[in-house]
């Protein structure tokens, strides 16, 4: 429901490392994005034409990389991936795991010329 | 040319979170961010902790809305200090909003600090804002199954309050259920069932909060 004011973040970081690398352009925003986050790409995707447009990210695109749900059990000593949010160790039944990735929201790299 | 950015997009108001979390500690404020549906019972649980608390602990209350200032005006015959903040529109409150409403807040005559944020299951739950306690309610009323709708802010609360709990049996709600999945999500949550228009488990609440309250 915030993805405007997301995708203003995403631009505002976007341009700032453009500034400092001199781009003339972005053509592509690398996205790491938990599937944990409430965050929905279609719409970070929706709002980017109006939140870039007129600037150097105009018409870059954005590339969500999906990191899945994943969490460590210490008693089998591996992790597995989370199910319906049900951090219980599908395997031996241990409810106090550690979730290790999921909550991932971050620009991961830019591609300029 | 591909540049490595690294860099957090809720980065920002994650730093102010920090800051503000740092003014609390400073001040030893114990600080709550209270997040549920519209209707859940937010305020009532604000109202009825002042009733229950109000002797024993100094108490201040921050209430975002998208609009309006109806739930500050039911908390004035309270006599606290309460701010409104007014989003004009945002579907939750943010750290930045949080550190312009202290402007308006003596925190040094404080020991417990409420932050109502704005109705709602999804947003606030990705916002930091210094807080100590993350604490949610979920009302009979809106049904056991909202767990898996809603897993971020279920994930991560350290408190669930069940209210309406005088509801209990008119509808389909299913308590043990409810506790099944939500332990399995977030295996260290503590979950307390009242109902604000009873009264019944109030006390309990008020007491938990007291003793982290003292404790922080």
């Amino acid at each position: 429901m915030h993805e405007l004011s997301v995708t203003e973040s995403i631009a505002a970081i976007c341009l700032k490392h453009a500034l400092q690398n001199n781009a003339r352009r972005v053509l592509k925003v690398n996205i790491k994005l938990g599937e944990l986050t409430g965050i929905v790409d279609h719409y970070v995707s929706f709002y980017w034409d109006l939140v870039a447009k007129d600037t150097v990210a105009q018409g870059a695109e954005l590339n969500f990389i999906k990191i899945p749900v994943m969490a460590y059990c210490s008693r089998c000593k591996e992790e597995f991936k989370v199910e319906e949010y049900d951090l219980t160790c599908p395997k031996c039944g241990e409810a106090d795991t550690e979730l290790v990735s999921g909550r991932e929201f971050l620009v991961e790299s830019i591609e300029i010329e | 040319m591909e540049i490595d950015v690294l860099e957090g997009i809720f980065d920002a108001n994650e730093k102010i979170a920090r800051e503000n979390e740092a003014l609390f500690l400073k001040n030893r404020v114990f600080t709550v961010n209270l997040m549920a549906s519209p209707g859940a019972g937010k305020t009532s649980l604000i109202a009825n902790t002042l009733e229950l608390l109000r002797d024993r602990l100094r108490i201040g209350v921050i209430e975002g809305d998208i609009a309006s200032s109806v739930d500050a005006e039911k908390l004035k015959v309270y006599d606290i200090p309460v701010v409104q903040i007014n989003t004009g529109g945002a579907c939750h409150l943010d750290a930045n909003m949080i550190r312009q409403a202290l402007d308006h807040m003596d925190l040094g005559a404080l020991d417990l600090l409420i932050i109502e944020n704005v109705g709602n299951l999804v947003c606030p739950a990705e916002f930091k804002l210094g807080e100590a306690l993350r604490a949610m309610i979920l009302s009979v009323a809106e049904g056991h199954d909202k767990p898996l709708k809603y897993p971020l802010m279920f994930s991560d609360s350290q408190v669930l309050v069940v209210n309406k709990t005088d509801l209990l049996g008119l509808g389909d709600f299913d308590m043990e259920e409810l506790r099944r999945v939500v332990l399995r999500m977030n295996p260290d949550i503590v979950i307390l069932e009242l109902s604000c228009r009873t009264g019944d488990g109030l006390p309990g609440w008020a007491d938990w909060l007291y003793d982290k309250t003292k404790a922080f």
